[in-house]
C-alpha cells in the first residue's frame, strides 16, 4: 500500500557532498570553491559595518569568526550529517573544546565513554579538570552505566561513534535517550563513521563532532575539525545552559535561545568561543577538506570494501590472535553495528598478534604499505601500536579497561589494491611471528 | 535581553524586541512570522530596527514558539489579536511587516483596523493563498511529510543547496528545525486559515511594499504582482532567483528593502 503522506524526494547524498553550500563565484565564474584568503572583509559603509557587529546583517568581518571558503565546508558537512549548521576549527581537538567551552563552566561534569581517542581522553582526564571541568568515564556498551554516572551537575554525556580503538559501537539512540531523559545533550565524534555510514543527529545525537583531518578529507593533507549542529536539544526545556538562555553580558545582554532558536548553540559558539578562544580554520585547510569530501562517498564505499577483505583474510591467519571489527560473528556489537552503520563499520580496526607486544614491534617495523604514523583515514594504508603511541600516556589499568592490549595493532585501511595490502601483511607476518605466514 | 511578555485576549504572548528594550517613543515596527514559524525568522531585520531606535515587536502568534493559548483559526482573527497585542503595548500605529500567513494577516490588519498601520511590507504573498491538499492532509495528521514538503518547497531550487550568506547555517535544516518545534496541530491551523482566506478588495491606503522571491514555488510571483496590483500604494522589489525562504536565502536584501520601506 501506498505511504498516505509522502515527502518530496530530497537532494541526495553524493549530491551535496559535491554541491551543498556552493555555487559557481558570482564575480568570477569559478566552478571550484575559491579560495578567500583574507583575514578581513571590507564594509561598504559604517552603517553595514555595525550591522555585521550587531547579527542584523549575514556576512563576513574576519577570518578568525568566519571565512567564506570555511562557510562552504561548514554548510556542507551540515547538510551531510543534518543539523542546522557547523563552525569549521583548526582541528578536531578544537571542535570537542568548542563544543565544551560552550556549554559548560568550572564546577560542571561530563559523563564520557572510556573508549576514546588518547587526546580526548588526556583533555577530559587531565586538562578539563584545571579548569574547574571533571569528567566520569563508563563503559560505551552500557546505557544504564551513563545513567549510573549522570549528577546533578552533569552537562553533557560525550562517546565516540566507534570507539578508538576497540570499536565500541555507541548505541546512539539508546545513549541519546538516557541523556535526554536527563535534560543532558548528547554529543558525539563520529570521526570513524563519517556521514556517508552514519547520520548520529537521526538516530538522536545533538551535536556531532569531527576530525575532518581523517576520512573526510580523505588525504592526510590537513589538520582540521568541524562541530555540527544538530538544532534539535531545547536547551530551555532542559534549564542547565545559562549560557544559551540567559542574557549574555557580552553581547548587550543577547539570549541565544530566544532569538535564534535551533541555532542557539550555532550562534553563541561563532560568536564567543571561536571568536575568544581562536582556533579557527585557515581558509586552504577548509579547501583541501572540501576536495575530500566531493569523493567522500565513493572513497568510503572503496575503504570499507577494502577493509572487509583485510579482516577476513586476517581473521583466518594463524599468527593472529584476535581481530576487532564489528561486523565480524562473535562481536558483541554485530547486530548494532548492522543496524547503525549498515553501510559499512569504517575502515580502522585492530587486531591482536601472536607473540604481544614484540611481535607487534616486528610487524609493524617490517611492513612497506602500510605506513606506521599517527592518524587514521587516509587514502593509504596506516599502521600502529596504540598501547605505546596514541594511548601511551593512559595507565595499565585506563588501557585494560579500554581494551587496548599490549600486542594490539591498529589499522587504517585505504585505497589501494587489496591484494597488494593482504601481501604487505603476509610479509611482515611472516617476519614477526615464529608461526607466521600464508595460511 | 529577552523579549517581552504582554496578555492579549485572554493569553500570554511573547515578542522579541530585536535584543533591546523597546523604545517608548521610537515608531513601532510589528513583524508577524508565517505558518508554524516564530519570531526567530525576524531576527537579523528586528535587530537592525531596534539598534535604529524603532520599538521592535516581533511577535510569537497564538500557540507558536513563547506564546499561549490555541491558535487561530482565520486570518481576520489573528489580525484582529493583532490590534490587541498593539493596545496591550500601548502602541497606536505602527509599520506592519509579514511573511507568507503573516503577509496576510499584516494585510488584513491594515484593512481592518485602519489608521493604525503607518506602513505595510508583504513578503512571500499570495492573495488567496491556496494550499494543496497533499499539505494540507499531511499537516492534520502531524506527518513529518508536511514538514518536508513546506521546507523544500520554500526554498530556491538554488537555495535547496544552500550557499546563504549566513556563515555556516544550512537553510534546509534550520527550516525543517524550526517547523519540528511548532505544536501539534498549529501548522495545520495555520495552513487551513490561509487557504480559506478570502481577501476584499479596498481598505488599504497605506504604503505597502510587495517583496517578491522569482523562484517561489510557494506563493509565486505572479501572485505577488497581482497582490501589489491591487493595491494603490505598492511598491514592488524582486529578488531574483530567491524562493519563499527569502529572510533565509537573501537576509540583507530583504533587510535593505524593509529599511527603504519604513525608515525613510
Amino acid at each position: 500500500m501506498a505511504a498516505k503522506h509522502r515527502a518530496p524526494r530530497g537532494t541526495g547524498f553524493d549530491t551535496l557532498a559535491l554541491h551543498a553550500g556552493q555555487r559557481p563565484d558570482v564575480a568570477t565564474g569559478a566552478r571550484a570553491t575559491p579560495i578567500y584568503q583574507s583575514a578581513s572583509f571590507v564594509f561598504p559603509d559604517t552603517d553595514v559595518a555595525a550591522g555585521l557587529f550587531n547579527i542584523e546583517r549575514a556576512g563576513h568581518v574576519y577570518s578568525r569568526l568566519s571565512n567564506p571558503t570555511n562557510a562552504v565546508l561548514e554548510e556542507r558537512i551540515a547538510a551531510l550529517e543534518g543539523g542546522v549548521g557547523a563552525i569549521a576549527t583548526a582541528s578536531g581537538q578544537a571542535a570537542l573544546h568548542l563544543a565544551i567551552a560552550t556549554l559548560l563552566g568550572a564546577g560542571e561534569h561530563i559523563v564520557s565513554s572510556r573508549s576514546l581517542y588518547g587526546g580526548t581522553h588526556n583533555l577530559l582526564e587531565y586538562t578539563l579538570p584545571r579548569f574547574g571541568i571533571e569528567t566520569t568515564f563508563v563503559d560505551p556498551r552500557s546505557p544504564d552505566a551513563f545513567a549510573a554516572a549522570i549528577r546533578p551537575n552533569t552537562r553533557l554525556v560525550f562517546a565516540e561513534i566507534l570507539g578508538n580503538p576497540g570499536l565500541e559501537v555507541l548505541d546512539v539512540p539508546r545513549v541519546a535517550a538516557v541523556a535526554h531523559a536527563a535534560g543532558l545533550p548528547l554529543v558525539v565524534d563520529s570521526t570513524f563513521a563519517t556521514p556517508y555510514l552514519c547520520q548520529p543527529i537521526a538516530l538522536g545525537a545533538d551535536l556531532v563532532i569531527h576530525s575532518a583531518t581523517k576520512f573526510l578529507s580523505g588525504h592526510g593533507i590537513v589538520i582540521g575539525g568541524l562541530v555540527v549542529d544538530g538544532g534539535v536539544f531545547d536547551w530551555e526545556a532542559s534549564g542547565k545552559f545559562a549560557t544559551l538562555t540567559a542574557p549574555y553580558a557580552g553581547f548587550h545582554g543577547l539570549v541565544f535561545a530566544e532569538e535564534f532558536g535551533p541555532q542557539a548553540f550555532l550562534t553563541r559558539a561563532r560568536k564567543e568561543g571561536i571568536r575568544d578562544f581562536g582556533a579557527c580554520m585557515a581558509p586552504t585547510t577548509a579547501f583541501h577538506i572540501l576536495q575530500g569530501l566531493e569523493t567522500l562517498p565513493v572513497r568510503m564505499a572503496r575503504h570499507v570494501e577494502n577493509t572487509r577483505a583485510i579482516v577476513r583474510h586476517l581473521v583466518a591467519h594463524e599468527a593472529v590472535a584476535s581481530v576487532r571489527y564489528p561486523e565480524l560473528d562473535g562481536h558483541p556489537d554485530r547486530e548494532l553495528a548492522a543496524r547503525l552503520l549498515p553501510r559499512g563499520a569504517g575502515a580502522v580496526f585492530s587486531f591482536e598478534l601472536k607473540g604481544g607486544r614484540a611481535a607487534g614491534r616486528a610487524f609493524i617495523e617490517n611492513l612497506t604499505l602500510f605506513s606506521h604514523l599517527a592518524n587514521v583515514g587516509d587514502a593509504k594504508s596506516l599502521v600502529i601500536h596504540p598501547a605505546s603511541t596514541t594511548h601511551h600516556r593512559m595507565d595499565a589499568d585506563a588501557l585494560a579497561k579500554a581494551g587496548i592490549g599490549e600486542g594490539m595493532v591498529r589499522l587504517s585501511i585505504g585505497l589501494e589494491d587489496p591484494r597488494d595490502l593482504i601481501d604487505d601483511l603476509d610479509r611482515s607476518l611472516r617476519r614477526a611471528t615464529p608461526r607466521g605466514g600464508r595460511t | 535581553m529577552s523579549g517581552i511578555r504582554v496578555v492579549a485576549e485572554g493569553h500570554a504572548v511573547y515578542i522579541g524586541t530585536g535584543g533591546r528594550v523597546p523604545a517608548e517613543d521610537g515608531r513601532t515596527v510589528l513583524f508577524v512570522h508565517g505558518a508554524g514559524m516564530d519570531h526567530t525568522v525576524w531576527t537579523l531585520p528586528a535587530r537592525h530596527f531596534a539598534r535604529k531606535g524603532f520599538r521592535v515587536l516581533a511577535v510569537d502568534l497564538p500557540g507558536h514558539g513563547r506564546s499561549d493559548g490555541p491558535p487561530k483559526t482565520s486570518v481576520p482573527a489573528l489580525s484582529d489579536w493583532l490590534a490587541a497585542v498593539l493596545d496591550a503595548c500601548q502602541a497606536r500605529t505602527a509599520c506592519v511587516a509579514g511573511h507568507s500567513m503573516g503577509s496576510l494577516v499584516a494585510w488584513e490588519f491594515a484593512r481592518r483596523h485602519a489608521g493604525r498601520c503607518a506602513a505595510l511590507a508583504l513578503l512571500g504573498t499570495s492573495a488567496p493563498m491556496p494550499v494543496t491538499p497533499l499539505l494540507l492532509d499531511a499537516a492534520a495528521d502531524n506527518h513529518h511529510a508536511a514538514i518536508d514538503m513546506a521546507n523544500a518547497w520554500s526554498h530556491s531550487p538554488g537555495g535547496r543547496l544552500g550557499a546563504n550568506t549566513n556563515p555556516g547555517v544550512w537553510m534546509l535544516g534550520a527550516g525543517e528545525r524550526l517547523l519540528e518545534r511548532a505544536r501539534p496541530g498549529v501548522f495545520h491551523a495555520d495552513l487551513a486559515a490561509c487557504n480559506a482566506y478570502q481577501p476584499e478588495a479596498g481598505g488599504v491606503d497605506c504604503p505597502v511594499l510587495v517583496l517578491i522571491g522569482d523562484s517561489d514555488q510557494m506563493t509565486p510571483a505572479k501572485a505577488g504582482l497581482a497582490v501589489a496590483a491591487g493595491l494603490p500604494n505598492a511598491q514592488v522589489v524582486r529578488l531574483p532567483g530567491c524562493g519563499h525562504a527569502m529572510l533565509s536565502e537573501r537576509p540583507n536584501e530583504v533587510l535593505d528593502a524593509l529599511v527603504k520601506a519604513f525608515d525613510t
